[in-house]
């Protein structure tokens, strides 16, 4: 099984018509997912690469059966468009889109509330389950079918984690990028406790990194909730204070937000925390001790 | 984006929240006419205030009170074109370009007021101390209960009764509850119409005659929101910031210059962390920051190896590109047309993953050039800190 997604996702791609928007829709499609249209407003009617375009979220929604979108829209429009498909009620929403203004965010999250929707993201690689579906960004061929879950604030640190079981012959349940955005709409906890529930994932990898105080709060919850084995890795442990590595999150600010406090933190509560990023892959093969034979294909 | 004090309290006073009188100079003579004209209306005395992107800028020497038009145009004369040191300068310190002449004020408190995002809520929440004057991380450690935080809730606004909350328990006379009020409710439209990231004003004083100041005021705007802020991006002050950093920004590519040798490109944030990190872990020490982004084009990975190369620190260079957006030919095509268009003579280790590696790989064959290809980011490291020289 699977966190999320699964062969029953039927895709719809805000923003197929943009060069990102088609590369990926494509990657999608040979991957397996249903992909099973665009919206660019203005070109609804027409077709692009095969795939009927419409105006409206609620439009393909209602005309294609879709129950996932996924988001390729530059930022100004960006945070509009997760407003839309929230509206029109589509159950997962993936934003792949970096740089949207953190004030656009506040809104979404306010507009968010009380509705059903998961927003996945925003400036996040998207979901993966092997074999199943894919949304986003994440490169397929790294991925093998299996029964360990990932979440990353990081997309590409999420693909090292994935190589790093592949190449053991350990298999992934899902992978998730949930963002480096300072406001993002699925965190560590939320994917925990899918992946915790999931009877299918046998083991959780936490990849986090400097800025704000998210990986402290998972620590609590596994600390308190999860069963399985959870794997951690903190990046930025060089990163200099007041500097914003790249990511609009990554910030360590009043001396708060350090790797180092995270990794106590993790520790604390009892994860093993990988001491550097090419270590992921081994550091979990050694906390499941002798069960990472059965999870070897 | 950091903005100075003087920007600040410019786009402030827009918005209705007062400030002190002052003036911007730039030479001692403009501080003299500044100073003149300040005392010539009522001021009792002038201070002389360092304009730079660091706080702690009174600890260090660069802020003074004068008494006279004498003492402050001497004042100005010593703090224009100093290093200035603070604790968040690093030990060079930054060369004072710009001094803010402000009117001195009879000081009744000094209480501290801020605005920033809470991430754990996803809100706007506006903090006060009555601790005014200091930072307000050192209040938070001492005493969590000393801060007073209401959230703001984004579809509502900062309403009147919460500034009214916050004013009681900061303890104001009641003579200062509707200045404060007010004040307050004019700081939030303020921080919220500029998309800013971080409001404080520390201090925010009452006086012995009964009005409310923002005495400093320190603003940060969020980057991603300047396209649609065209006057506030004209009030970048590159001269504060990094060369290289600036030159990278023209391109879209994050860079933060750091003190080692081994230069890195990386794509994506979190990975462009871990292979800083790894880089120390092999006893090397990383020269940069660099995440050259996903969606990064040819053209820009020439860029970025351009300016990785401008830093005369750099010894070696790691490329380590995990490709999900940023395909590897993509990214192989850039770094043969910039090796050959720079004639780079420096070792450059490449370690390559993801979309279209093949096709990578085969371009980096193809090229003639002499590359270290590397298995696994461990081997990377190795590799590249061999390369600049061993561990330092």
């Amino acid at each position: 099984m699977s966190i999320l997604v699964n062969e029953k996702t039927r895709l719809v791609v805000q923003g197929l018509t943009g060069r990102e928007g088609t590369f990926h829709a494509k990657a999608s499609a040979d991957y397996g997912t249903k992909v099973v249209g665009g919206v660019t407003p203005g070109k609804g009617g027409s077709t692009h690469e095969g795939w009927p375009i419409f105006n409206t979220v609620g439009e393909a929604m209602e005309k294609t059966g879709a129950n996932a979108t996924v988001i390729f829209v530059p930022p100004p429009f960006a945070a509009d468009a997760i407003m839309e498909a929230v509206d029109a009620g589509m159950p997962l929403i993936v934003c792949i889109t970096e740089g949207i203004p953190t004030r656009d965010m506040v809104k979404v999250w306010r507009f968010m509330e009380g509705r059903n929707s998961r927003l996945i993201g925003p400036n996040c690689p998207g979901i993966l389950s092997p074999g199943k579906c894919k949304i986003g960004i994440m490169p397929a061929r790294i991925f093998l079918p299996g029964r360990v879950g990932i979440v990353s604030r990081s997309g590409t640190l999420t693909y090292e984690a994935v190589y790093q079981l592949t190449v053991r012959g350990i298999g992934q349940s899902t992978a998730i990028g949930i963002g480096g955005d300072p406001i993002i709409g699925t965190n560590f906890i939320d994917t925990l406790k899918l992946f915790n529930e999931d009877p299918e994932t046998d083991a959780i990898i936490l990849s986090g990194e400097i800025g704000g105080n998210a990986e402290e709060i998972a620590a609590e919850y596994v600390k308190q909730h999860v069963k399985k084995p959870v794997v951690g890795f903190i990046a930025g442990q060089t990163a200099p204070p007041g500097r914003r590595m790249g990511h609009a999150g990554a910030i360590i600010s009043g001396g708060k937000g350090t790797a180092a406090e995270k990794i106590k933190a993790l520790e604390a509560a009892g994860i093993r925390v990988a001491s550097s990023p090419a270590a992921i892959g081994e550091t979990l093969v050694q906390a499941l001790g002798a069960k990472a034979a059965k999870l070897r294909r | 984006m950091k903005i100075h004090e003087y920007q600040a309290k410019t786009i402030l006073s827009k918005y209705g929240v007062a400030v002190p009188r002052g003036e911007m100079v730039t030479t001692r003579e403009e501080a003299e006419a500044a100073a003149k004209n300040l005392m010539s209306s009522g001021a009792k005395g002038v201070v002389v205030k360092a304009q730079i992107h660091a706080g702690g800028r009174g600890k260090g020497g660069g802020v003074k009170i004068a008494k006279s038009v004498e003492e402050a145009v001497q004042l100005a004369g010593k703090i224009l074109g100093m290093q200035l040191v603070t604790h968040q300068t690093g030990p060079e310190g930054k060369k004072v370009q710009r001094l803010l002449i402000e009117e001195t004020l009879p000081i009744a408190r000094e209480l501290y007021l801020g605005i920033v995002l809470d991430r754990a809520v996803s809100r706007p929440v506006f903090m006060a101390s009555a601790a005014g004057g200091m930072e307000i991380e050192e209040v938070a450690a001492r005493d969590p209960n000393a801060i007073i935080k209401e959230y703001v809730d984004p579809a509502i606004g900062f309403e009147p009764f919460q500034a009214r909350k916050v004013a009681f328990r900061l303890g104001l006379a009641p003579e200062f509850i509707n200045p404060a009020v007010k004040f307050m409710q004019a700081l939030y439209k303020a921080y919220e119409d500029t998309d800013a990231s971080l409001f404080e004003i520390n201090p925010f004083i009452t006086t012995t005659d009964g009005r409310v100041f923002a005495l400093d005021a320190k603003v940060n705007i969020d980057d991603n929101a300047l396209y649609r802020h065209k006057d506030l991006s004209e009030l970048r002050d590159i001269s504060e910031e990094d060369a290289l950093e600036v030159e990278a920004s023209k391109y879209g590519l994050n860079y933060i210059k750091l003190d080692g040798n081994v230069g890195c490109m990386v794509n994506g944030a979190g990975l462009a962390m871990a292979t800083m990190d790894i880089i120390k872990f092999a006893g090397g020490m990383p020269a940069n920051f660099l995440d050259v982004g996903g969606g990064a084009s040819s053209d820009q990975v020439t860029h970025a190896f351009e300016i990785l190369l401008m830093d005369k620190n750099v010894k070696a260079v790691l490329i380590n590109i995990f490709g999900g957006i940023l395909r590897v030919d993509t990214l192989a095509n850039g770094v043969v047309e910039a090796a050959n268009k720079t004639h780079i003579q420096l070792p450059i280790v490449l370690r390559l993953e993801g979309t279209n590696v093949e096709q990578g790989r085969e371009i980096l064959k193809r090229s003639g050039l002499n590359f270290i290809v590397a298995e696994t980011m461990k081997d990377a490291a190795e590799k590249v800190v061999a390369a600049a020289g061993g561990r330092s």
